[in-house]
């Protein structure tokens, strides 16, 4: 490419590299809005239900403005649109559970809820657990202490629906706390070392 | 196919906050609208396209539609409700434990905490060839893969009302509700009607496209449990292939007034055999009557009247078989 079209371009204070990276970031953004959506058409309002499409979502603490159509699910919205890249989108149909973040403290598949679904509730996501000093939550402590994951996909998924369900009882059995993950898979069939790390992390939690 | 399946086609979404206002969009949009609860059964589905809506109601805006209440000696269940509080309320435990017991049973946790009661009754059947949107009966096309010709994979299909379809009803509540004698409250923008949870249900001889009486329009406002079984004895098992996190192979509701050892009256449920939930009203008449321990004998042979078991499902027989013997004498005599 010609280095000077570049710099003719090139927004005053930016360096090259920053612009050359900034440029790649958005066409890779767009396109990814191309592979995951349609855009949603001309489709006139038929109604003052219809939804807008420009709305406030509480994550992690923080009111964030973002562009929602109709059709989208809250894990491609908090991980295509605001960047949350903790959850993983492992089976998109609400059975692994590696999307798993809490909405008003109850965990839900967020690969399965419409966006538009949970304005008005406070949503929790993986990275809304630490303190902004990077002092891990008494949860992720224990799980780091026990090294309770091997490859760590589903983790995050196994984390919150572990807190969610402690909030509600704080002081679980081991088989109490199975079958409150029981709506989270582990590919690597780690489960007996990931129970010992949130039974762990619990017992941080109770500590404080 | 290169189908991108990731995200869903775009629809138009309304999110109407009063009964009135979602029966009107319902009644205006007619067969283009989908109607959401908890949304787990119809966002896969949209996924896949099996489904594509042009709008849909989300029905979760509307506070009148949840929540658990007494209306004189019904107690009233918003269908909006979702399964983990229809588990741990305290007044369907206490009188209701069958349906608390059902709902702790479905799927998983986060399924229950977004999953609703109304929402598993309403689900579509899991057969795998009508959800993969094969052109079989129920699809609308002129065949069932599940049950015609020799390679059929039938293991968790219908032992009972197999009439072209062997498709099966997947829930754990509709069950219950038919057990407990519910009746749910449909409403319409021209008007309301109130259906015996045993009518809401229909097989493939009423109708073989769909699992319930609900017409493009109608909305189920209410789920009344009447006093009749409160305080009953109850029965509830769901055999499945996982401990938990699974769909039932088969599930029995059973609800019976005893005095003592003696039956008076007794319901008999079953679910996971038949598109519909699929009584035993033979059963209930032999026990009724009689001593656990007698009933427990006469009854292992009439339970499965009927029964036309498919080629790989011939289990289902001898489990309901097993499970009604269960729910009369209990897990531990039986």
């Amino acid at each position: 490419m010609n280095a000077s079209i570049l710099e003719t371009i090139r927004p005053a204070g930016m360096t090259r590299r920053q612009f050359i990276k900034s440029v790649i970031a958005a066409g890779a953004v767009s396109s990814c809005g191309l592979l995951h959506f349609k855009p949603a058409g001309a489709a006139p309002k038929t109604s003052p239900e219809a939804v807008e499409r420009l709305i406030t979502l509480s994550v992690n603490g923080q009111q964030r403005r973002v562009d929602v159509m109709p059709q989208e699910t809250l894990a491609q919205t908090l991980r295509n649109k605001l960047g949350l890249m903790g959850l993983k989108i492992g089976c998109d149909r609400g059975e692994c559970g590696a999307c798993t973040v809490l909405i008003d403290d109850v965990p839900h598949y967020s690969c399965s809820i419409l966006t538009h679904s949970v304005r008005g509730k406070n949503v929790l996501t993986i990275e809304g657990l630490a303190r902004s000093d990077g002092t891990l939550h008494p949860l992720q402590q224990g799980v780091l202490d026990e090294q309770g994951f091997q490859c760590g996909y589903c983790a995050p998924g196994f984390l919150m629906s572990t807190l969610g369900y402690l909030k509600a009882n704080p002081n679980p059995n081991r088989q109490e706390l199975a079958h409150a993950v029981s709506g989270n898979l582990c590919r690597c069939l780690d489960y007996d070392k990931i129970l010992t790390a949130l039974m762990r992390g619990a017992e941080y939690m109770r500590k404080g | 196919m290169a189908i991108i399946r990731d995200g869903i086609p775009p629809f138009e979404l309304f999110r109407p906050t009063s009964v009135e206002d979602a029966l009107t969009l319902a009644k205006r949009l007619g067969a283009d609208a989908w109607l959401l609860a908890g949304g787990l059964d119809s966002l896969e589905r949209f996924k896949d396209r099996i489904i594509q809506p042009k709008a849909v109601i989300d029905l979760g805006a509307i506070d009148a539609l949840r929540g658990i209440r007494r209306d004189g000696g019904d107690l009233v269940i918003g269908p909006l409700t979702t399964l983990t509080e229809v588990q741990h309320h305290p007044d369907i435990r206490a009188h209701f434990s069958l349906l608390a017991e059902a709902a702790g049973e479905v799927a998983s946790p986060q399924i229950r905490n977004q999953g609703t009661l109304g929402g598993n009754i309403c689900q579509d059947t899991r057969c795998w060839y009508y959800r993969s949107g094969w052109d079989c009966y129920r699809a609308g096309g002129g065949t069932c893969y599940a049950s015609e010709g020799k390679d059929g994979q039938n293991r968790e299909h219908a032992i009972f009302g197999i009439e072209g379809c062997a498709a099966v009803s997947p829930s754990d509540a509709a069950p219950v509700l038919v057990a407990l004698e519910a009746r749910l409250i449909i409403q319409h923008a021209e008007g309301g009607r109130e259906v015996a949870a045993e009518d809401f249900f229909v097989g493939p001889e009423t109708d073989i496209t769909r699992l319930n009486v609900l017409r493009p329009g109608d909305l189920l406002t209410e789920i009344r449990l009447p006093a009749t079984w409160a305080n009953a004895t109850f029965y509830f098992e769901k055999v499945r292939d996982r401990p938990v996190w699974d769909f039932p192979l088969v599930n029995i509701a059973a609800a019976m007034h005893l005095s003592g050892d003696h039956i008076n009256k007794a319901r008999f449920v079953l679910g996971a055999v038949a598109a519909r939930p699929w009584r035993l009203p033979k059963v209930e008449a032999a026990v009724a009557g009689t001593s656990r321990k007698a009933a427990a004998q006469t009854v292992a042979r009439i339970a499965v009247d009927g029964a036309t078991p498919l080629a790989h499902n011939g289990y289902k027989v001898i489990l309901v078989r097993n499970l009604v013997n269960r729910a009369i004498l209990g897990k531990k005599n039986a």
